[in-house]
């Protein structure tokens, strides 16, 4: 147990009588780039959303560095150590790019600062805050969005605000990284960049990525492992290459 | 004998509260928003009686023009202040809406004054059967509540129109590229709210025949809440809603311990539902997608 | 360079933290001693007063509207009790301890310590409900507050006739007043200025990448309720000072939906437009009675409602988008101050639209916040490659 950073135990989930997921069992290694593919409706951002705790697993168990985490709830989840982006983005769109990411620094136990010390203005509290926008700028700097950090989210043009939303989760000092669909309605450009904007993330932070996305060239390019979903069902596992070239996996995605 | 009057108070009471909660349940399952002046169009509907009694002293057309007026002033409002918000955050349409509603109390207070008015529509006397006695207004209440609710679950189950409301209920993006006009059928639902509620204003005047600018917000505040404890959203959750708070309503103020604490009952048991089951009786289950 | 101009740019808003606290305590300080020199009419002082309530009440409302983003309509709900728990106690006090500041305090700490409970309570199913069912529960509270003491007896608060508080010295209420305003600013304003503000306005923002970040939920909003109410509690404490008597009838909606005119025409989340509009609405409310009577003196209202509707519109419409990004105050005043968020831009601008490439449907990104109550979807078809 103690050789994966992540696994899941036979984990599964039904919606009313639909099995949306069953007997998923991921074992995911320090530091690994690890791929979830599967065509549309085959379970994998249900997958994601069990991991965080947004829905609650209805059979098995899934364990964080050996720690079972199922059925905890998503801020306990993140705080152990599982970070997540969305598939449609959801950034705070009102905030500034540095705000966002200070908001996912706020969580961790280093910048603790109670309300009673925010409200009194004590010392503590400005140290914490500039602490805090240090962080933020540092992580910035990272993901090439220093220049930006006073834009509003909003306002900043579609590839940054996916970086925006992995620095953010970032910020929450994870474990692992959870992505959906990171590379979704980006450009080729855009997508080279991301690939190695995501190599960086782990050679630098030492992260272990779990990501879905249906472009396969970049699964291709960018995972050690795969797991392929359909319909809620395990349809192949392993090294990345050899998956790939698993007839199952060509009749899922290509047809007979 | 006492408690069967109370009985039949109580249906016909929930009936008009039916009536005015299918409006607010209709709006919000098509144009997902809440109309908080849904129950000043009430008002408006009473005052058309009011003058219309004054001008020519025929109840029906008074009664034909309190449903053409509110119609077209429901189909104004939506055009004019909740049109422009279609995409906007909730809470913004939500706020807008009680604007409109302040602005029509305000504006009727400006006309009419704000001392309370008689209206007379029409003396229906008294049904007795046997030892039992009850009002002949709660029985042609009642009978025009089931008429009524009759015609529109019908309309909304067979005809075109109805089942492409059904159709933006469920999805409004899909609707439309169904090829269904999305506006014509918000109007057409702020129109069927608007006549109900001006029927639901005539009943209350035969009732309690007087009237003042705020003659709306009470019923419409308890209309609110039987619609949100049928379900809100769904069509026979506001029938079930508004009859069960007629009953309640009824029943409580029969106890003395409990009668002056009527409106407070009602809204507890209203908080009640939303805590247990927030989707209330019929409602349909919500949640957003991650 | 860069840093040079990130340094003036903190001097300035170091500055701008501190302006509306001056100016508040500027005016106060001018009116006491206007006040104490006999300067002062005792329609200014009860101006003065009323201003200070309205001041409290927005602020406290601008906090669960303007924050949090959750609509309450029973904000004169939480105000009512304070009202009538502090005048109470004040009433009770009085034979003991005399009409003194000493009282004044211990009525003020009783009526918002219990509007503070009963804010907490009002904000367990805010854990729960959202949006408008949440604005349903609020006006129901405000409803039942309302309907309660209506039916209590005479000897115990009144009942339909109200209850009758202690007059305190009106020369000196005022100031009190301001200090609180200054205080429940400071509170306020420090709180939203800090880790915590951010993450109440995430979790108005997008609660689910909120809960996704680590943010304890929960914990934030039912804080923000019980601030908020604590405030509006006071507000009530010192209504009850200020009228001498209570009477719930006029803790209704309407005076819920006046509190939320306020706010909403200060620009929803901005603290310092929340106090001129609730001044300035004040202000125009008792010098319009004067001037407007009997039924005429609904024409201010009729004015609130349109100026309501017609803010709300243009700040939200959509296809005002544009017009909002050419014509509005912030652009005009930019120069003399530094540009700030404006909260009341939501949902427009969503990234560039034409930078956005055509794999993830148009329609999936519009719909991500704008209705945060949609059905259950499922994926939307998407190529493959």
């Amino acid at each position: 147990m103690a050789d994966y950073l992540m696994e899941t135990k036979d984990l599964g989930i039904s919606f009313g009588g639909l099995k949306a997921v069953q007997a998923l069992n991921l074992s995911i290694k320090k530091n690994q780039l690890y791929g979830l593919v599967g065509p549309n409706g085959a379970g994998k951002t249900t997958v994601f959303n069990m991991l965080t705790g947004v829905y609650k697993p209805t059979f098995g168990n899934f364990y964080l560095d050996g720690e079972n985490l199922t059925g905890k709830n998503q801020e306990t989840i993140n705080r152990k150590g599982i970070a997540r982006t969305f598939q449609n983005i959801r950034l705070f769109n009102n905030m500034t790019v540095i705000r966002n990411v200070m908001v996912g620094l706020s969580s961790r136990p280093e910048y603790k600062c109670s309300i009673l010390t925010s409200v009194l203005r004590l010392p503590h509290h400005f140290r914490i805050e500039r602490e805090m926008r240090e962080k933020a700028k540092e992580l910035l700097r990272i993901f090439d969005l220093e220049d930006d950090r006073n834009n509003l989210s909003c306002n900043l043009p579609y590839g940054k605000q996916r970086k925006l939303e992995i620095a953010r989760a970032m910020a929450t000092n994870p474990k692992l990284l959870l992505l959906d669909e990171p590379a979704a309605g980006m450009n080729p450009n855009e997508t080279t960049e991301l690939m190695n904007t995501i190599r960086l993330i782990r050679d630098k932070f030492d992260m272990t990525i779990l990501l879905i996305e249906h472009d396969m060239k970049f699964v291709s390019g960018l995972c050690d492992e795969l797991t392929v979903l359909n319909f809620g069902t395990v349809l192949a596992q392993g090294e990345t290459r050899q998956v790939l070239n698993d007839p199952n996996v060509i009749k899922a995605y290509i047809g007979e | 004998m006492d408690i069967i009057t109370t009985l039949i108070n109580g249906l016909s009471m929930g009936g008009v509260y039916a009536m005015i909660a299918l409006g607010y349940t209709m709006v919000y399952g098509i144009a997902k928003m809440l109309n908080f002046a849904h129950g000043d169009i009430i008002m408006v509907g009473g005052y058309t009686i009011l003058v219309f009694m004054n001008f020519s002293g025929m109840p029906l057309l008074a009664i034909a023009m309190a449903v053409i007026c509110c119609v077209i002033l429901g189909i104004v409002i939506e055009k004019v202040a909740y049109k422009p918000l279609r995409g906007a955050s909730p809470l913004a349409v939500l706020i807008t809406t009680i604007g409109v509603s302040y602005f029509l109390q305000s504006l009727a207070q400006i006309i009419f004054g704000s001392a309370p008015k008689m209206v007379n529509i029409v003396d229906l006397g008294l049904l007795q059967i046997g030892s039992l006695k009850i009002q002949m207004y709660t029985v042609l209440t009642l009978i025009c509540t089931i008429i009524v609710m009759t015609i529109l679950t019908l309309f909304v189950k067979y005809t075109q129109t109805g089942r492409a409301m059904i159709a933006v209920s469920e999805d409004r993006n899909a609707a439309q590229l169904m090829g269904i006009n999305v506006n014509k059928i918000i109007t057409i639902t702020f129109a069927i709210g608007s006549a109900l509620a001006a029927l639901a204003g005539l009943f209350y005047l035969l009732k309690s025949p007087s009237i003042s600018n705020t003659f709306g917000s009470s019923p419409g505040i308890k209309a609110f809440t039987a619609a949100v404890i049928g379900g809100i959203g769904s069509i026979p959750g506001a029938m079930l809603g508004g009859i069960l708070l007629g009953l309640v309503e009824n029943i409580v103020a029969k106890i003395p311990v409990l009668s002056p604490y009527v409106d407070a009952i009602e809204f507890s048991i209203l908080i009640i539902i939303l805590l247990v089951k927030p989707s209330g009786f019929l409602g349909k289950k919500r949640r957003e997608k991650v | 360079m860069v840093i040079n101009n990130q340094r003036s740019r903190l001097s300035r808003i170091k500055w701008n933290h501190f302006a509306n606290y001056i100016v508040i305590a500027l005016s106060t300080t001018l009116f006491s001693i206007l006040s104490f020199s006999g300067n002062l009419k005792i329609s200014t002082i009860y101006l003065l007063e009323k201003i200070s309530i309205s001041i409290l009440l927005a602020l406290s409302l601008s906090l669960v509207v303007g924050f949090l983003g959750e609509l309450s309509l029973g904000h004169a709900g939480f105000m009512c009790v304070g009202a009538y728990l502090g005048g109470k106690t004040a009433a009770l006090l009085e034979p003991i301890l005399g009409n003194g500041i000493l009282t004044f305090i211990i009525a003020i700490a009783v009526g918002g310590a219990v509007a503070a409970v009963c804010g907490f309570v009002i904000g367990l199913p805010a854990l729960r409900l959202k949006g408008d069912y949440l604005a349903i529960v609020t006006l129901a509270f405000g409803e039942i507050v309302k309907s309660i003491f209506q039916n209590t007896s005479a000897d115990t608060f009144g009942g339909a006739l109200g209850l009758k508080t202690p007059r305190y010295n009106r020369e000196y209420l005022f100031i009190y007043a301001f200090i609180i305003v200054i205080v429940a600013l400071a509170v306020i304003q420090n709180l939203m200025r800090s880790k915590h503000g951010r993450a109440i306005t995430a979790i108005r923002d997008n609660e689910i990448a909120a809960c996704a970040t680590g943010i304890n939920v929960t914990k934030y909003k039912l804080i923000v309720f019980l601030v908020s109410s604590l405030f509006a509690g006071i507000a009530g404490v010192l209504y009850s000072y200020s009228n001498f008597q209570v009477q719930s009838a006029k803790f209704g909606y309407n005076y819920s939906i006046e509190i939320l005119v306020m706010v909403v025409l200060g620009g929803m989340g901005n603290i310092n437009g929340s106090i001129i509009a609730a001044t300035l609405i004040t202000f125009l409310n008792l010098k319009l009675a004067t001037v407007l009577t009997g039924d005429l003196a609904v024409l201010q209202n009729l004015l609130y409602s349109l100026l309501l509707i017609l803010i709300v519109i243009y700040n939200n419409a959509p296809a005002l988008s544009r017009v909002r990004g050419k014509y509005n105050l912030k652009s005009l005043i930019a120069k003399v101050k530094k540009p700030k968020v404006d909260p009341a831009i939501q949902n427009d601008d969503k990234a560039y639209w034409a930078n956005i490439p055509t794999k993830i449907e148009m329609d999936e990104i519009i719909s991500v916040d704008a209705t945060p109550q949609d059905p259950y979807k499922a994926d939307p078809p998407k190529k493959e490659k």
